[in-house]
């Protein structure tokens, strides 16, 4: 990692010179919601004037980049008795601007689960090899806890990462990419001030946080409460919609779908992203739904994010942004779910340790 | 035809017209750039939009529109006795459509609305499954032609045909359209079924249901959504019944 200061302005040059040259990403505004504020999301951008520099958090994560809603796995052609399978590896290069140190986590998340185990996706590996990011650090809102999730940093992952020290911004160069691209404008090496005014971004953005969730200890918990009646409760106000995993940074299911050509003579194979709250999600041949209740469907994301599956260690997958909580119509979110499954379990506890009856 | 090594027919099909704006129909003529591949599929057999021919042995009956005269009974019924597989297509057949409406008002009322002193028979508009066994079931107002190609190829190839069971919302969310509820509307599209890729919200016009309801839907929990954004419940009513396509949760409301 090499370490450079950039003055604003320069930056902003620096940028526009980038996505001039890329097809390149970063966060918009796109509407104004019912109490005037902003809404935002990666979208395209062309100039450095698209890009919304000091935007809060985007709606859906930046995940749909490396793994899209809907991709192309491969294209068949039929002859008379016979087929032939072809497959697409090939992307352009892109370019995104202004994830989040989660974001970003994210993104290192997906490579374990995409890249790490048995059989490494080359749609994935492809995309993510061709891809350029520039984080930004920012003052967390009101309800993010990525640092209760312990993402609210991040040291890997990226091309180049921004963080905000005044009038310049603080650069970590991770690739020799950025660096060289990097090399037209203007960096200085950072002095002892400058130092001094990145640790003290870095003390600031940690004490901002005013959401914080108990995770130590959670996936244990997980397993004890199993059976709670808590999530049949959550259960009853979930619309098993999927806008939770569609927004998420790191949720990664999808469907394998097929289609004829009209004309018979070849068929696509496409993956859409998917998620457990979906009726049907773990409904198999022959018709049997192994969750056909939307308590169990809930359950299953909650275990996946805080608990974590065996194939990817027992790694908790959630990064803390909150992009769930704030999209789903149920009011469902994680620091809620949490507490109160904690709360019942305190409340359990209490009774057991009480109770002279039970002694 | 033959597709790997195995003999494929043509399905031979018609199509018939009940209470409706034919739009459904029309929409098996559009997309002109693969018509040809799409035709070749079929035997038509009975199309008056597509076809002058006039046959009465088919296998596949797409019957659009909904029920309003007791003749159309008869000659719903008698089409259900010749066709193998009978296919409600667009919300007037799967649901009674937007003609469900009337039903609201007074019958005389809506004949001299419409008609003036002419006399004609009319009774209150009904989706075609209260009187005849429906088969599948392609919902929309009107259909998706790409998914009417789908189930087509898919009867052809003798595979299975199915439609998404999740809400228009997923489409939504991966469209990246901005939340109707976060601009003050009501969008029925946490509880309407997928499978027109949100056009609707993605134009910005909340979702009215005309695909009918998603499987497993949560209607309480929607309903308390709706009261919880501080938004019109009477609107939300409004919205449900405008396809008819929820009529089972309206009328159990109580
Ligand atoms: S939470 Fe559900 S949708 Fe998300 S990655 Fe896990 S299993 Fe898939
Ligand atoms: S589960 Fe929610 S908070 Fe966690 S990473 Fe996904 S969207 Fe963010
Ligand atoms: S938790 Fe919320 S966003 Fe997720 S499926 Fe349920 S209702 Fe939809
Ligand atoms: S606009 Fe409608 S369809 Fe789209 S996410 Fe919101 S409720 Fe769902
Ligand atoms: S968004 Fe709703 S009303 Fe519009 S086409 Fe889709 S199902 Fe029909």
């Amino acid at each position: 990692m090499i370490y450079k200061v950039i003055s604003k302005p320069e930056f902003r040059a620096f940028v526009d010179a980038l996505v001039r040259a890329n097809t390149s990403y970063g966060p918009r505004q796109v509407d104004t919601d019912r109490h005037g504020d902003p809404i935002y999301q990666f979208m395209p951008v062309s100039s450095a004037d698209d890009i919304a520099f000091d935007y809060t958090v985007t709606t859906s994560s930046a995940k749909h980049l490396l793994m899209p809603f809907r991709g192309e796995l491969s294209r068949f052609n039929f002859s008379d008795s016979d087929w032939k399978q072809q497959v697409n590896y090939e992307t352009q290069p892109i370019v995104l601007i202004g994830l989040r140190p989660c974001d970003i986590s994210a993104i290192n998340i997906l490579d374990e689960v995409m890249l790490k185990g048995p059989y490494p996706s080359p749609y994935y590996l492809a995309r993510r090899k061709n891809t350029f990011i520039i984080g930004m650090d920012h003052l967390p809102l009101p309800d993010c806890f990525c640092k209760s999730m312990n993402r609210h940093t991040v040291n890997h992952g990226f091309s180049l990462f921004c963080s905000d020290i005044g009038d310049r911004y603080y650069l970590s160069i991770n690739s020799a990419k950025a660096f060289s691209c990097l090399k037209e404008f203007q960096l200085d090496d950072p002095t002892d001030e400058d130092n001094c005014r990145l640790i003290e971004r870095r003390k600031l953005i940690k004490h901002s946080f005013e959401t914080n969730i108990e995770v130590s200890g959670l996936p244990v918990f997980l397993d004890i409460e199993f059976d709670s009646p808590i999530w049949q409760k959550w259960g009853e106000k979930c619309l098993s919609c999927g806008s939770c995993a569609m927004v998420c940074p790191t949720c990664y299911c999808y469907s394998v779908e097929e289609q004829f050509d009209l004309d018979l003579k070849g068929s696509t194979r496409e993956s859409h992203l998917y998620s457990c709250n979906l009726v049907d999600f773990a409904q198999v041949a022959g018709g049997h739904n192994f969750r056909p209740r939307s308590g169990d469907r809930l359950k299953y994301r909650y275990y996946h994010h805080y608990r974590g599956f065996a194939a990817n260690d027992n790694q908790q997958i959630c990064v803390g942004c909150n992009r769930c909580g704030r999209t789903c119509l149920a009011n469902i979110n994680p620091k809620d779910v949490i507490n109160d499954l904690r709360l019942e379990r305190e409340s359990c506890l209490t009774c057991v340790s009480t109770s002279p009856d039970k002694a | 035809m033959n597709h790997l090594g195995f003999e494929l027919e043509k399905i031979k099909i018609a199509s018939f017209d009940f209470t409706c704006c034919e739009g459904c129909q029309l929409q098996l003529a559009n997309r002109e750039s693969n018509l040809p591949d799409f035709l070749a599929l079929l035997d038509i057999r009975n199309f008056r939009e597509i076809s002058s021919e006039r046959l009465d042995d088919y296998d596949i009956a797409l019957v659009e529109g909904s029920i309003t005269r007791s003749d159309e009974i008869k000659r719903l019924k008698s089409i259900r006795e010749k066709a193998k597989v009978l296919v409600a297509f667009g919300a007037c057949a799967c649901f009674g459509g937007v003609n469900v409406l009337k039903n609201k008002f007074p019958q005389e009322e809506t004949i001299r609305t419409v008609y003036k002193d002419k006399l004609v028979e009319t009774m209150p508009a009904a989706k075609i499954s209260d009187f005849v066994t429906v088969d599948y079931s392609i919902p929309g107002c009107p259909v998706s032609k790409k998914e009417v190609e789908e189930v087509v190829v898919g009867l052809v190839t003798r595979s299975l045909v199915t439609l998404p069971k999740y809400p228009v919302c997923v489409e939504c969310k991966q469209r990246l359209n901005t939340c109707l509820f976060d601009l003050g509307e009501v969008c029925l599209g946490p509880i309407s079924r997928a499978g027109c890729d949100a056009v609707c919200p993605s134009g910005k016009t909340p979702c009215l249901g005309c695909r009918g309801p998603a499987d497993g839907i949560n209607y309480a929990s929607f309903t308390e959504l709706v009261r919880d954004k501080g938004l019109s419940l009477e609107e939300m009513r409004e919205k449900l019944a405008f396809y008819n396509g929820f009529e089972d949760y309206l009328s159990h409301e109580g």
